[in-house]
């Protein structure tokens, strides 16, 4: 029954059925006027009704994509032309670079877990400033929304690291572009706090609102290319009894995410924090939230340590295969760890 | 902002009363529930449901502020950009300033190794007035295990101040800024949180001092450990306490040893050493340090970058670990 996929209110569709109207036929050559006398509805809710139908019948005449075949349906080659042409976002560290098939990719959300102190955050505040990076180096020249749960965003770090990344830059124009003067652009690193847009939300419905309002936020700023949210995970885990409640949200918040990610070809990213889990006769770390949130990202990248290293583990990837790469947190942020340790490990 | 009121958000008439008859009274509750859920419940269509939500997300969003601009308030409005210095010269280098504003900094180590000297030397500092590079506000301490020194204390700042110190009234005046409480069970620690948070406001109070979290906690358990943190209230309230009103907050905590035989170790043959365990904005550092009549006193103000997973571990053998609990 057609009717009955239609998206509007319980009582107009039970009125609809119990008259007769039951596909979308039927009601393609009704007058409002007819309808509301026969539904016993007034007038401009009868309008209502018949704008959704001719909405939803006229939809299936457009060609959405390059196809006459499906509604909204593109083809695999066509995509691969935008996977090839994506962007993403470097870490700053070449090695975490690599096994991420060059950076933190737009239109995807990505997970990032790890035990307190690994350097999520630190990982997180990188990613804002190296979102703006100009495309004149390589970079995308968008903004960065951050999303602070915990209260971990520290202005002194950013600040930090900005000013790393705006020396990095001044090295590169030195090294390798003495001759194009025309292209450089001398960033400040007080510029790229500028682009930096904070959110601080402290409860689960803040977390929920923001990530319903981002949508408006988005399209009013334009070229932001990143959203950062540090930790999605940390509302949901404290004195939720209901725990159905929770899964239904998260899921509604994945969803939502990853739609904002490919409306506006941006690059989401979560902070998850790790929880131990009695598995098979021992306790073993795993990303907290459990295993339906699990669903909801589109790569998941683990930070662990190894001795006395840090190291990301990719663990989940679309196209990518798994592979470990050792990093470093230091004064300038996210780097290459030092050039002693063991590289790139494929699994 | 998850209890406000859909009634007050500005919704078109129809729709707000929509809200309330089916009892969806605070966004939280229109929130929590999905699209299509929305939909059935008040039985109206998508399109509306979808402009609802919009807005009421809109409404109770809280609002977004840019880096720079938190920056800029912080530097022209708070005492050093929001930190309290410690006058220990490595840590305060290491922590660009000092202890920061506005997040929970959490002192660990096993007893005796100098966590309630830190405190008494903390809350000194802070009743210092600010000619004198201290904070000039109130202080209020929580002495849970009834350890405070006002003796102690002011042996302290004789020692670390003597000009100021000497002055006529002052000592008293600091001192009349030093508030202590002491709670003798945790419903009563509950009950004056509330009190806290209104002194905040009125009192001018520029530092909390909890010591120690850990013997709030001690006496709670029942049968069997409860499956969530007796303290996870109290934790959070004090964080949101240190954010609103951007004053640092210090808590103390305990370290338990491992192994059974906590008698042998009560002298400590190793040295003491401070290490900020975990922050936002510092790498892990550690610092010898001494007890001296003037507090906790470096070794050497340079420190010991550490590495690996046991930068972010609080040893038993003498380590008061700082983190900085964002």
């Amino acid at each position: 029954m057609e009717v009955s996929t239609l998206p509007i209110s319980a009582s107009h569709r039970g009125k609809l059925i119990s008259s007769g109207y039951t596909s979308l036929s039927s009601l393609s050559s009704v007058s409002p006027s007819r309808l509301a006398q026969d539904l016993k509805i007034s007038e401009n809710e009868a309008v209502e009704i018949l704008k959704v139908v001719s909405r939803r019948s006229g939809s299936e005449k457009i060609e959405n994509g390059n196809h006459a075949i499906m509604n909204g349906a593109q083809t695999a080659w066509d995509m691969l032309h935008e996977e090839e042409s994506s962007v993403c976002i470097t870490t700053s560290c070449s090695d975490l670079d690599v096994i991420l098939g060059g950076g933190i990719h737009c239109k995807e959300v990505t997970e990032i877990g790890g035990v307190p102190g690994i350097g999520k955050t630190q990982l997180g505040i990188q990613l804002a400033v190296n979102v703006q990076i100009p495309s004149g180096y390589g970079g995308l020249g968008g903004k960065a929304i951050y999303i602070d749960t915990e209260g971990s965003f520290m202005v002194e770090r950013a600040l930090q690291i900005a000013e790393a990344c705006a020396q990095d830059m001044l090295e590169y124009d030195n090294l390798l572009r003495k001759d194009s003067q025309a292209c450089r652009v001398i960033k400040q690193p007080k510029a790229f706090l500028e682009n930096i847009f904070y959110f601080r939300v402290c409860t689960y419905t803040e977390q929920i609102a923001v990530i319903n309002y981002l949508e408006k936020f988005i399209s009013e700023q334009k070229d932001v290319k990143v959203v950062i949210v540090d930790s999605i995970t940390f509302h949901f885990r404290q004195d939720f009894e209901d725990m159905a409640l929770r899964t239904r949200l998260l899921g509604g918040m994945a969803l939502k995410l990853m739609k904002l990610a490919k409306q506006f070809k941006l690059a989401v990213v979560l902070l998850n924090q790790v929880t131990t889990k009695y598995k098979e006769g021992s306790f073993q770390l795993t990303l907290a939230l459990g295993d339906s949130w699990s669903h909801a990202s589109t790569n998941r990248i683990i930070l662990h340590w190894n001795g006395d290293e840090r190291y990301a583990y990719l663990d989940k990837s679309p196209s990518l295969q798994s592979a470990s790469a050792p990093y470093a947190v230091t004064g300038k942020g996210i780097r290459n760890a030092a050039p002693n340790c063991k590289r790139v490990k494929l699994m | 902002m998850a209890n406000k009121l859909i009634s007050e958000m500005g919704l078109p008439r129809s729709m707000a009363n929509v809200f309330i008859a089916r009892n969806i009274v605070t966004a939280k509750d229109a929130l929590s529930l999905s699209e299509f859920e929305l939909m059935e419940v008040l039985d109206v269509g998508l399109e509306e449901v979808t402009r609802a939500v919009a807005h009421i997300s809109e409404i109770s969003c809280p609002p977004y502020q840019t880096a720079l601009s938190l920056l800029e308030q912080r530097n022209q409005n708070e005492y050093l950009a929001g930190h309290l210095p410690t006058r220990l010269k490595g840590l305060d280098a290491a922590l660009f300033g000092g202890i920061p504003f506005g997040v929970v900094t959490e002192l660990v180590g096993p007893a005796g190794i100098g966590k309630t000297q830190f405190c008494l030397k903390l809350a000194l500092l802070a009743s210092l007035p600010t000619s004198y590079g201290g904070l000039g506000g109130r202080v209020i301490y929580v002495d849970v295990e009834s350890k405070f020194s006002s003796k102690r204390m002011i042996e302290m700042g004789l020692s670390s101040f003597p000009e100021i110190f000497h002055m006529e009234g002052l000592a008293q005046e600091m001192a009349g800024r030093i508030l202590v409480l002491q709670p003798a069970s945790l419903s009563e620690f509950t009950e004056s949180l509330q009190h806290i948070k209104v002194s905040l406001l009125q009192h001018n109070v520029k530092l909390l001092i909890i010591d120690s979290m850990a013997a709030l906690a001690s006496g709670e358990y029942g049968l069997a450990p409860p499956k969530h943190h007796p303290l996870g209230w109290h934790i959070s309230f004090i964080k949101s306490l240190a954010e609103c009103y951007r004053i640092p907050v210090v808590v103390t905590n305990q370290v338990r040893s491992q192994s059974r035989d906590e008698a042998s170790r009560y002298l400590f043959q190793g040295q003491r050493v401070i290490k900020i365990a975990k922050s936002s904005i510092s790498p892990s550092m550690g610092f010898c340090f001494n007890i001296t009549s003037s507090g906790v006193s470096l070794l050497d103000d340079e420190g010991v970058e550490m590495m690996g997973p046991e930068a972010n571990t609080i040893s038993w053998e003498g380590h008061i670990g700082i983190i900085n609990y964002e």
